[in-house]
Parts: structure tokens; C-alpha cells; sequence
């Protein structure tokens, strides 16, 4: 029972980190009907500068942060600029194409500039694991899931209540629409793909706290991508409860099957899940229903 | 033939049958018939080097215009080439290898098996489209790879297959020549097909599915039955191409077919021009040949910068995913759209317009 309950609050902590991951995705994808291939390069480039600036810069961790979401920030602007508006027209293949040529892009200045070599951040949290009852759970974990909880509940409300948020939702919604009551499409765009960089490497910096730091880590954003169609591609709320689901199984199949069949499951169990989902509900679960007319 | 000084005003088409003729005047071909004879000849005045090479890329275009058919024609975006690529090499490396029957049984029989692997995964394709028939290929792609490395007793795990390359009885297709021969007919025999394709009902309809799919449903074409033969059709070009692909390397392996090889087949039908079997040609020879490219660059400027053989397989996917965006944003019909406009420019010359 305690290894099944360990299992359940590894998946939750894990799928908090998906959850955050995959809301880059529902904002991109909410604000411009594109998926961002490159999602997984923005997290690790977002950890990447983290951790030099506290390694070779000496700078404190906080601060390291906020220069870090600053430069995320910058970073999403530009690729919004050069890559992304030149396409705003453009069939879904060559926004799908584009996203995947700037992860190459991305990806490959990542290992010019820093290497291959796994790196570990320097000791943030404290290293000592709490223990309730049988449970262990290592601080880092701990604050990544309060950190998510917050981000997830500020977005939700920023989403509902501000006007930048009403504006996004109204883009989202009918473009034309949007734009003929006075909402600028084009500044909606560079703040959501500012906003989308600036939450990767939040997960970035997350991630790299707790597994260290190597260029393969990007491919989370292949393995967040059956959480975003679980919860639906359109849905903050279904990022982060997808990310849960996801979370929990995977753990509870690494822990459970792998042993059986001999490892790597892991890996596979979110698109097995994705296909089952894509057949019964291509929707996800709190995606809104698309309906077509000729 | 026609006078080589006077201008060309213009292709003046009376009939339907005509408009549709393959090859239309003379001079197509006598076109055809010498870009042919080059392409066979190559072999006499190149190395065996860069036989490879192209054999390579022939085996690329095979499998180019397999997707083409696929996400050029039909309009259903596919990210699991990679993995029926693999479908076709380790069903042609277990027939041959380890069942001893022929390659001229196996490389048909590849194609067929990853066209049902490929219809199969096509199935979701009625309800999903774009960006979700996307990831459910990408799916596709995951499972078919772990299944490949997971089922040891029949594919070697992660250890991969050994395989030979085919012989016709006492002849063997052993030296790169005689492979580059093979690859070249099947091509030869694709492009064939494929262009037939388009001129015949089943290829309309495809072209029908992508224009504007429930559109086409209404005017009486089974989508299911379309979508599903697109990918199976597709599907076995793709498997032909992995066959051809295994027993050129001689060896099959899980990692030969990662999401990356989905990706470049991706790029080379973007980059060559949807929807274009010339372009996809183009595509696949530029995609193939630019690494080596690449690498004579950078042997070049390695005088200057020595740390640059250290960054080669970086410099490659940043090259890679650059020249993608740039394509993209400022030639989105590709090289095909190029080449067209090329040819435009010398008929009309010297009028520009």
C-alpha cells in the first residue's frame, strides 16, 4: 500500500511539472490555433540560463530566476516576430513544420553553446526528504508542486478577471471578431507567446532542480504533448488535470509494469493512453468541441 | 521540333485526352528520355562514394513521395514515417534473414505489411484532422518503435538485424552500382505510378479529400474508404523505401528510425513542395545531401575554426532547422515552385512578363 501511495504522490508531483509544461502548450494553441513543437527547447533553454547565471555567475538563486523569465520573455517575443506572424496564415502543416524546424534550430544552438554533459543545479532546496508515515517526498518536489498549484491558479484567475486575459480568451475565440472591437490581435500574440516562453522555463527551472540538466531533458515536450489532447488542446483547466492523469499512470506503470516486461514503458504509456483518447473522445476531456461547415 | 529562336507563345490543348497525356509533345520527351539516360549513367563518372550517395537519395525519393501522397495529396499530416520506414526494414531483414526467402518475395512483401501497419494507424484519421491526426501519428510512431525494440525473440531488440544485400541468381547486387541500379528503377517505377495516380479516379478523389473533405463526402466519396487507402497507399511506398534503406546499410536497429527520420521526410516533402513528385525529389536530395554538404563546408572553414569538427552534429540540426523556417516564410511551394519559376523565366524570355 505505502509503495502504491508513493507511486500516487510521485505521478501527482511529476504530473504538476506536465501540467505547467503543457499550459505553454493550451496558451499557444488558445491564442493562435498553432501547437509549439519547440516547447520542450524554450524549458530547457529557460534552465540552462538559470543555471549558468547561479554557476558561473554567482548569481542568488531569486534573482537568477527573474533574469531568467525576463530573457524567457525576450526570447518568446522574438521567435513570435520572426517565425511565428510570418505564418499567421499558413496552413496548419507549416505552422506544425515551423515549430519543429525552430526546436531543431534551438536544440542545436543549445548544444553549441553548452554541450551535451548532464549538469546539476547547485543545492537550492533542502536535500533532506520529509517523511509522512512511509511516504518520502524530497522538498524539491514539494516546492514545484506548491509553485504549479500557484501559477496554475494565477493563470486561471488572469484568464478570467484581467483584461489582457479577456482580450486572449476573445482572440481565441473569433480573431475577426476580436480585432473589430478594438483588441490589437498581433500584441495578444507576442504577449502569449512571451507569457507561453516565460512558463516553460518556470518547469525548466523546476525540472532542472530536480532531475539536473541535460540537452535531452527537451524532450519533454514530446512526452507533454498526450497530456495537452487528454485534457484537451484548448483548456487550462485540462492541462492541469491531464498532467495529473498522465502523471499517476505513468508512475503507476513504471512502478507496476515495467518490472515486467523489462523497463521503457514509461515512455510509451502516455501515447497509448493518447490514441485511446483520440478514438473515443478526439476532444480531450475539456476541449471544446469543434464543429465544421462546408 | 520546334524553332530553338523563336519564342514558345504558349500549349494549345484541344481535347481532354490530350490536356491529360503524360507525355505531351516531343520535346517532353525527348526530355524525360535524357534525363533518364543521365541519371542511369552517372555511375561511369562519379565514385563509388557518391553512387552511394545518390543511392541513398533514391531510396529518400521513394519514400518522399510515398509521404507526398499522403500530406502533399490527400492533406493528412503524418510524423510516424520514421516508424513504418522501420515496419518495411524489419519486415524485409526478418523475411530474408531469418525465414530465407528471397528479397525479390520480401521488398513486395514490405511494402504490403507496412501498408496494412499503415492503414491501421490511419483509421483514426475519419475523426481527426490537422493537429490531431498529427499526434496520433506521432503516437503511432512512439508504439511502433516499442514494440520493435521490446520484441527481442523477433527483431533483435535493440541489438537490431543483420542483413545482405539481394543478387539476381548468380549476380549479386553486392557493389554500390549494381544497388544504385535497383533503387534508381524503383523510382523510376514510383514516380511512374504516382503520376499515374493523379490522372486516375481513386487520385482525384484524394485531391477531392484535401481541397475540402466534407465537401467531397457530399459530392459521394467514402472518405473512410480514401483516408484509409491514402495511408495504406502511402504507407507502402514508405515500407518500400525502408526495405531498400535496410539492406542498403545492411542492417536494421531501432534507433535508424527515430522521430528525427520523421522529421526530415517531413522537411524534404516541405522543402521539395507539397503536392509536387518532382518536388519530392528535389526535396529528398537536398535533405540527403545536406549534411554532406555541411561537412565540406566545414572542412573548409575548419582552417579558421578548428572547435568546428567538435560542433559538426549541432551545426547540423541548427542548418537544419534554419533552412526549414526559411523555406517556410519565403518559399512555401519549395524547390519545386522554384523550379517552375525557373523554367517560366526561360520560356518567356526575353519578355519577363
Amino acid at each position: 500500500m505505502t509503495f502504491f501511495i508513493q507511486m500516487l504522490v510521485t505521478g501527482i508531483v511529476v504530473g504538476s511539472i506536465y501540467g505547467l509544461v503543457a499550459l505553454g502548450f493550451v496558451l499557444i494553441y488558445r491564442a493562435s490555433d498553432a501547437l509549439n513543437l519547440a516547447n520542450g527547447e524554450f524549458v530547457i533553454i529557460g534552465s540552462y540560463i538559470c543555471l549558468i547565471l547561479m554557476t558561473a555567475y554567482k548569481v542568488p538563486f531569486i534573482i537568477a530566476v527573474a533574469i531568467t523569465l525576463v530573457f524567457s520573455a525576450l526570447l518568446g517575443l522574438v521567435v513570435e516576430r520572426l517565425v511565428v506572424r510570418p505564418l499567421m496564415n499558413a496552413p496548419v502543416i507549416s505552422v506544425i513544420m515551423a515549430t519543429i524546424g525552430l526546436s531543431s534550430l534551438l536544440g542545436g544552438a543549445v548544444h553549441m553553446i553548452w554541450g551535451h554533459q548532464t549538469r546539476t543545479f547547485p543545492q537550492v532546496f533542502p536535500p533532506t526528504p520529509l517523511k509522512f508515515g512511509g511516504i518520502i517526498i524530497t522538498p524539491v518536489y514539494l516546492w514545484s508542486f506548491i509553485v504549479v498549484i500557484v501559477l496554475l491558479t494565477i493563470f486561471s484567475l488572469f484568464f478570467k478577471f484581467s483584461k489582457m486575459g479577456i482580450a486572449m480568451r476573445a482572440v481565441a475565440d473569433d480573431q475577426q471578431a476580436a480585432m473589430s472591437m478594438g483588441i490589437s490581435v498581433k500584441y495578444v500574440y507576442a504577449t502569449t507567446w512571451a507569457i507561453a516562453a516565460v512558463v516553460a522555463a518556470v518547469g525548466g527551472i523546476l525540472l532542472g532542480n530536480i532531475n539536473g540538466l541535460s540537452p535531452t531533458m527537451a524532450s519533454i515536450g514530446l512526452t507533454v504533448l498526450p497530456v495537452v489532447i487528454l485534457g484537451g488542446l484548448d483548456s487550462v483547466l485540462g492541462a492541469i488535470v491531464g498532467g495529473f492523469i498522465i502523471g499517476v499512470l505513468q508512475s503507476l506503470a513504471g512502478g507496476y509494469l515495467d518490472p515486467l516486461i523489462g523497463g521503457g514503458l514509461k515512455e510509451v504509456v502516455p501515447f497509448i493512453i493518447v490514441l485511446l483518447i483520440l478514438m473515443i473522445k478526439p476532444y480531450g476531456l475539456f476541449g471544446r468541441r469543434g464543429i465544421e461547415r462546408v | 521540333m520546334r524553332n530553338p529562336f523563336a519564342m514558345n507563345s504558349g500549349k494549345y490543348k484541344t481535347s481532354y485526352k490530350e490536356d491529360m497525356k503524360m507525355f505531351g509533345t516531343t520535346s517532353v520527351k525527348i526530355k524525360w528520355a535524357v534525363i533518364v539516360l543521365l541519371v542511369l549513367a552517372v555511375p561511369l563518372f562519379t565514385s563509388s562514394y557518391w553512387v552511394g550517395l545518390l543511392t541513398l537519395c533514391a531510396i529518400a525519393s521513394v519514400g518522399a513521395i510515398g509521404l507526398n501522397l499522403l500530406t502533399g495529396y490527400t492533406g493528412q499530416i503524418s510524423i510516424g514515417v520514421g516508424a513504418f520506414l522501420g515496419v518495411g526494414g524489419y519486415t524485409s531483414a526478418i523475411l530474408t534473414s531469418t525465414l530465407g526467402l528471397s528479397f525479390w518475395i520480401a521488398l513486395p512483401l514490405a511494402g504490403i505489411v507496412t501498408a496494412v501497419v499503415g492503414g491501421l494507424f490511419g483509421i483514426p484519421s475519419l475523426r481527426l484532422k490537422g493537429l490531431y491526426l498529427a499526434i496520433a501519428t506521432l503516437a503511432a510512431q512512439v508504439i511502433i518503435l516499442f514494440v520493435i525494440s521490446r520484441w527481442d525473440s523477433l527483431t533483435g531488440g535493440t541489438a537490431g538485424l543483420v542483413l545482405s544485400r539481394p543478387s539476381i541468381g548468380e549476380f549479386s547486387l553486392s557493389s554500390n552500382t549494381a544497388y544504385y541500379y535497383l533503387c534508381v528503377v524503383i523510382l523510376l517505377l514510383t514516380v511512374l505510378y504516382a503520376t499515374n495516380l493523379f490522372r486516375s479516379r481513386t487520385g482525384r478523389a484524394f485531391l477531392a479529400v484535401h481541397e475540402r473533405d466534407i465537401a467531397a463526402q457530399i459530392m459521394g466519396i467514402n472518405l473512410f474508404k480514401y483516408k484509409v487507402m491514402a495511408f495504406a497507399i502511402s504507407s507502402f511506398f514508405v515500407g518500400i523505401a525502408g526495405a531498400l534503406l535496410a539492406h542498403y546499410t545492411m542492417i536494421v536497429s531501432p534507433e535508424l528510425y527515430s522521430f528525427h527520420v520523421s522529421i526530415e521526410y517531413l522537411a524534404m516533402i516541405l522543402i521539395g513542395g507539397l503536392g509536387s513528385i518532382i518536388g519530392s525529389i528535389f526535396g529528398a536530395v537536398f535533405i540527403t545531401l545536406l549534411p554532406v554538404l555541411l561537412s565540406l563546408l566545414v572542412d573548409v572553414l575548419a582552417g579558421i575554426m578548428p572547435d568546428l569538427y567538435q560542433l559538426f552534429s549541432s551545426l547540423k540540426e541548427f542548418v537544419f532547422g534554419a533552412v526549414i523556417i526559411l523555406f517556410l516564410i519565403f518559399e512555401p511551394g519549395g524547390l519545386a515552385h522554384i523550379w517552375l519559376n525557373i523554367k517560366k523565366y526561360f520560356r518567356l524570355w526575353p519578355f519577363s512578363y
